[in-house]
């Protein structure tokens, strides 16, 4: 007698094979999980609903400048902005990439089962939360009105905001990234597969290896900085009081001494990303790896040693302006020769369009206005007419939002099947893309015109030939905020939902293309030897079955 | 170098910029306050700095000990010579106790109650910023001698489980590093402290 | 003719008003990073766009593996660099002339606090946010804070520097085309930070002198004399003989022997600092602890009106300081500081900082 035979449900899991995912199960398999790739999927989630909350405050400061008086009152505008800044900043662009994908990823791509330290990664990942529990308090509380830059005397003696609490958990966060990057650096430097010498790797593991040097180079001193601001507003010991012979502009360079450089901890992963992004989609070697690879390096470099553009009006000395002057053109120099490359990978490629690379190409272009705007802030003279103004906002929101947030995009939708093993649907990414890249430059173009004509920034309030482009800005960022939520569906639609895919649906090269997807918890069956070099590109095959 | 090390070292060199941005503050205040800075130290006890300076390094030699002798295995003298960077640790910090004691007896401690006595007055003004430097400085190389002791502690307790021998003694020997960084910075910080402006005994 | 070709394309929306020739200056080097930043935008897009259609995947047709080029590479990297640097070169000599006010400069006072701007001018009118100008006279506007930093800026005269407690700081502009310009405070400072807003004026001479005219309490330095007597100073600070203190006549920019060995400038940051920390540097010859603090007790503004004053006492004799005690250390060996010398004091850029001590 022949019945229907319907399999149960434990018959149709045992079909599936046995990944990082599926090995373990319960909230203790994933709050106390040492794979990379399970705390890479928690640092995911914390940073999207970090993303999600300084995000709102983003909408709210620009339906406030719809205003020549704005809506809310100048004291809530000025703690809406402060908050937008620090949680983007701290909670999440410095953490995204390195903390996400390149958690997931860097092991994978030299060969190896795990980063160094397992347990200091997810150290890394309570200490990111600790902080991130400190920020949402202080938010709870009525916020930090100082921007997220906490200039002294205002921040140590004048600012009736919760300062202390914004500042701890900065520097949480802070170690949060110290011990990722160092994390990492111990990673590259000792755990690479046989055959997976330096010239070998992937530019996105060269991208956050550099990135682990500033991390671990720089972020100590704003930690400092802001244990100086705490105990200054407690004790009121006056390191920063002029009135006791301190001097405000000491902070100014012990901030921007790491601020500076974590500008590039923000961008550096992203150039990663887009390398590899770039490369599969033009099937093609990136055009000069080495001095791609170099230029990771150089800017890494170079970014500690030009902090001082930030202060060309605060009366330090014209000689210490021109050197910091000189010395940031230097350093866009290798941010130049990257975006000449990518170009250049595409020659006589073989280019398709997956909304990964869409994401690649907007971040080419929007970075490339970013860096050039740049410019006009590193040559003095303008600086004086520009600093302050919403010419600097737009600058920074260039490089940011339309390059890490894109690159982001990018790798997310990249490395998507690979972290889920499933598909997304690949016309809802294409218009996403689109939407974001549209209400983007709807947002932040005007922004430009507005700092030229004088519009300072931090403002709740301003005069009204300024309004016109400020609605304009506003429309932008009505479009831009619902775009940037289509992703956040239609990739968590496809971790449950979508079709599965196998191991290399892209026909990428790389080893985290030869491992299933998802991969298993040591990645590796037997640890790889890589006996061809980087990026061994050829045209895809027909009839691929990914 | 292992990756145990490696990771070590990168971390003390996080420890390097963050005690640093502390030595820049000090740097610029002394360039600019440079008489004030050196009727300042007068304030200090020279000879129970010195005192404190010996004892540490006699602590860091302890220290080399006990990591020599978890290389050759002899688990005895590890904790022996454990036991003895303990101790010269915390004579160490039961001496700063008793400086930062007298520092709050006297006045001294930034703050509502600062009140220096026969400090030329011409060096009031800016003597709050550098007594909060030496608070600051010596507070946060204490706070990392106390996590030092801590992990010595952790040592001695690992130590009596035998879990340290010529095939394994990572943690002993990275412990040790940390212990002779932290003897280092307090190196720096003595005569930066408490030697300018001393010409004399 | 800079201004009436730039009025007329002040016009255009994407022009913003320009009220000086250094401002036009500094406007031709923004259209020249305009220029560039275009160039190099389009050649971005043209190459990525265009090559990813030409290079499109095609059926039958492979990519061809062109891995790098140095030449590319150099010659990418050098000329950028060689366009950069000449924006670097043309930014620093304008900023270089930003900083440098001319000698004939009248000084203004601005006072930041929050949240306002309270501007003196020397013949002793005040204002409350509106800096009054006459077209065409370079001026200097001398800045002090009462609280936190601020930054005053005037973007039709493409000018700006923050304005930092504890010291004076300065900018420095000649205004050629008579209107009203807004003034912004460009950083951050509290709750009514965008309210910290005012208006510079530019009149015509005619214009300028009637308004100037309008009332007054005597000039700034008359002010500051009424300060000077009402405050105790003429007590010590005899002016026809030596006291206990040094003499102010013929002080100001003169410079002062200290009594630790250094010698220094008796500039604005000096007089500032001597008013409102007097034990920060003694001179050579008398004693410390004697001038009493009046940090506290007089604002930035009354401090204004005083060094107005001192500057106003005409020398005949050269200040020759030698009071009662014979020089002598405080006691710390001179080995542990060389005397500065008069030149490295003289800080001729930027804004007049005081070196704390």
């Amino acid at each position: 007698m022949a019945t229907t035979y319907q399999p149960t449900t434990t018959e149709a899991a045992a079909e599936e094979p046995v990944n990082y995912l599926n090995v373990e199960h319960g909230w203790k398999s994933w709050l106390f999980t040492t794979d990379h790739k399970r705390i890479a999927l928690l640092y995911l989630f914390s940073i999207t609903l970090m993303f999600i909350t300084g995000g709102a405050f983003a909408i709210l400061v620009r339906l406030h400048l719809t205003q020549p008086q704005g809506l809310f009152s100048p004291e809530t505008y000025n703690r809406l902005f402060t908050m937008h800044g620090v949680v983007m900043i701290f909670f999440f662009l410095v953490p995204s990439i390195p903390a996400t994908l390149g958690n997931f990823l860097l092991p994978i791509m030299i060969g190896a089962k795990d980063l160094a330290f397992p347990r200091i990664n997810l150290l890394s990942w309570y200490l990111y939360m600790g902080g991130a529990l400190f920020a949402i308090f202080a938010v709870a509380r009525g916020g930090v009105d100082t921007g997220w830059t906490f200039y002294a005397p205002y921040s140590t003696t004048y600012s009736n905001s919760y300062v202390l609490t914004a500042a701890m958990g900065a520097f949480f966060a802070g170690f949060s990234s110290i011990t990722t990057g160092l994390n990492f650096i111990v990673t590259v430097h000792k755990m690479r597969a046989p055959g997976m010498n330096w010239m070998r790797m992937p530019l996105m593991v060269w991208a956050n290896y550099a990135t682990g040097l500033i991390q671990i180079l720089g972020t100590p001193v704003v930690a400092i900085a802001l244990v100086l601001v705490g105990i200054e507003r407690v004790m009121h010991v006056g390191i920063f009081d002029p009135n006791v012979g301190g001097d405000p502009i000491l902070f100014q360079h012990i901030f921007w001494f790491y601020s500076h450089p974590a500008v590039y901890i923000m961008i550096l992963p992203g150039m990663g990303v887009i390398s590899e992004v770039i490369a599969c989609f033009s099937r093609k070697r990136p055009f000069g790896y080495e001095f791609i690879a170099a230029s990771s390096m150089g800017i890494a470099i170079l970014g500690f040693l030009v902090w001082g553009h930030h202060m060309f009006v605060t009366g330090q000395s014209v000689y210490t302006g021109i050197v910091f002057s000189f010395l940031t053109f230097f350093v866009a120099v290798p941010s130049a020769v990257k975006v000449f490359n990518w170009t250049a990978t595409m020659y006589k490629g073989s280019v398709t369009f997956e909304s990964p690379m869409l994401y690649a190409f907007a971040f080419i272009g929007l970075f490339t206005i970013g860096g050039l705007t740049g410019l006009y802030l590193s040559t003095m003279a303008t600086d004086v007419a520009l600093h302050g103004t919403y010419f600097v906002v737009a600058h920074f929101h260039f490089v940011m939002v339309g390059g890490m947030v894109v690159a982001f995009l990018a790798g997310l939708h990249f490395w998507w099947p690979k972290i889920c093993g499933r598909m997304y649907s690949e016309p809802w990414a294409k218009f996403a893309a689109l939407l974001i890249f549209a209400g983007f430059n709807l947002t932040f173009l005007p922004q430009f015109v507005l700092g030229y004509l004088g519009m300072p920034r931090r403002y709740a309030a301003y005069p009204p030939e300024f309004q016109v482009l400020n609605v304009l800005s506003t429309a932008g960022a009505s479009i831009l905020g619902i775009a940037f939520f289509i992703p956040m569906i239609y990739l968590t639609y496809a971790w449950f939902y979508g079709p599965k895919v196998g191991p290399n649906p892209w026909q990428a090269k790389g080893l985290e293309w030869t491992i299933q997807s998802p991969p298993t918890t040591f990645n590796f069956d037997q640890t790889p030897t890589v006996t061809e070099e980087a990026y061994n590109y050829g045209p895809r095959e027909e009839n691929y079955v990914a | 170098m292992d990756a145990d090390t490696l990771g070590m070292w990168t971390f003390l060199i996080t420890e390097v910029l963050f005690f640093g941005g502390m030595f820049a503050a000090y740097a610029v205040y002394r360039e600019m306050f440079p008489l004030a800075f050196a009727a300042t130290s007068e304030f200090m006890n020279v000879k129970i700095g010195a005192a404190n300076t010996a004892v540490l390094i006699c602590s860091s030699l302890t220290m080399a000990m006990a990591v020599r002798s978890a290389q050759i295995s002899k688990t005895s003298h590890l904790i022996r010579y454990l036991f003895g960077t303990l101790f010269f640790g915390t004579i160490f910090l039961v001496v700063k106790a008793f400086e930062y004691h007298a520092k709050y007896v006297e006045h001294l401690i930034p703050g509502p109650n600062f009140h220096p006595d026969n400090l030329a007055p011409q060096f009031m003004h800016n003597a709050q910023i550098l007594f909060f430097l030496y608070f600051c400085m010596t507070g946060m190389h204490a706070v990392h001698m106390i996590v030092g002791v801590g992990l010595l502690t952790f040592l001695i307790i690992m130590a009596y489980r035998n879990a340290y021998n010529e095939h394994y003694f990572a943690p002993v020997e990275m412990i040790g590093l940390y212990w002779h960084f932290v003897d280092i910075v307090w190196i720096f910080l003595f005569p930066l402290l408490y030697l300018i402006g001393h010409w004399h005994w | 003719m800079w201004a009436s070709s730039y009025r007329f394309l002040a016009e255009i929306p994407f022009v913003a008003p320009i009220a000086s020739k250094e401002a036009g200056q500094i406007d031709l080097l923004w259209w020249f990073l305009n220029a560039v930043s275009l160039v190099m935008t389009v050649v971005i897009f043209a190459g990525v766009i265009g090559f990813a259609f030409k290079y499109r995947k095609k059926p039958g047709v492979d990519p061809v593996p062109v891995h790098g080029s140095n030449v590319l590479e150099i010659t990418w990297s050098i000329i950028p660099f060689l366009v950069m640097l000449i924006m670097f070169w043309w930014g620093a000599q304008l900023f270089y002339t930003s900083q440098n006010p001319p000698k004939e400069a009248e000084e203004i006072f601005v006072v930041g606090k929050q949240w306002m701007w309270k501007l003196q001018y020397p013949d002793g009118n005040r204002g409350m946010n509106e800096l009054n100008v006459p077209v065409g006279k370079a001026v200097k506007l001398t800045m002090a804070s009462e609280d936190v930093i601020h930054s005053f800026s005037i973007p039709a005269l493409r000018v700006r520097h923050d304005v930092v407690p504890g010291h004076y700081d300065a900018l420095w502009f000649r205004a050629t085309v008579p209107g009203k310009y807004r003034i912004f405070c460009t950083e951050y400072c509290g709750d009514r930070h965008s309210q910290m807003i005012g208006y510079l004026n530019v009149r015509n001479q005619d214009d300028y002198n009637n308004w100037a005219s309008g009332g007054s309490t005597g000039t700034l330095a008359e002010q500051g004399q009424a300060l000077f007597t009402q405050n105790g100073c003429s007590t010590c600070h005899l002016l026809n003989e030596q006291g206990r203190c040094p003499i102010l006549k013929g002080l100001y920019n003169k410079p002062v022997l200290l009594n630790d060995g250094r010698t220094v400038i008796a500039d604005d940051a000096y007089l500032r600092e001597s008013i409102l920390q007097p034990n920060a540097k003694i001179v050579s010859g008398f004693e410390a602890n004697i001038m009493p603090n009046f940090q506290g007790q007089l604002s930035e503004e009354n401090v204004i009106q005083l060094i107005a004053y001192i500057k106003s006492l005409a020398s005949t004799a050269p200040p020759s300081q030698t009071g009662t005690n014979p020089p002598a250390g405080t006691g710390v060996p001179p080995a542990i500081r060389k005397p500065k010398t008069i030149l490295k004091e003289q800080a001729p850029i930027a804004a007049v900082r005081a070196p704390q001590q």
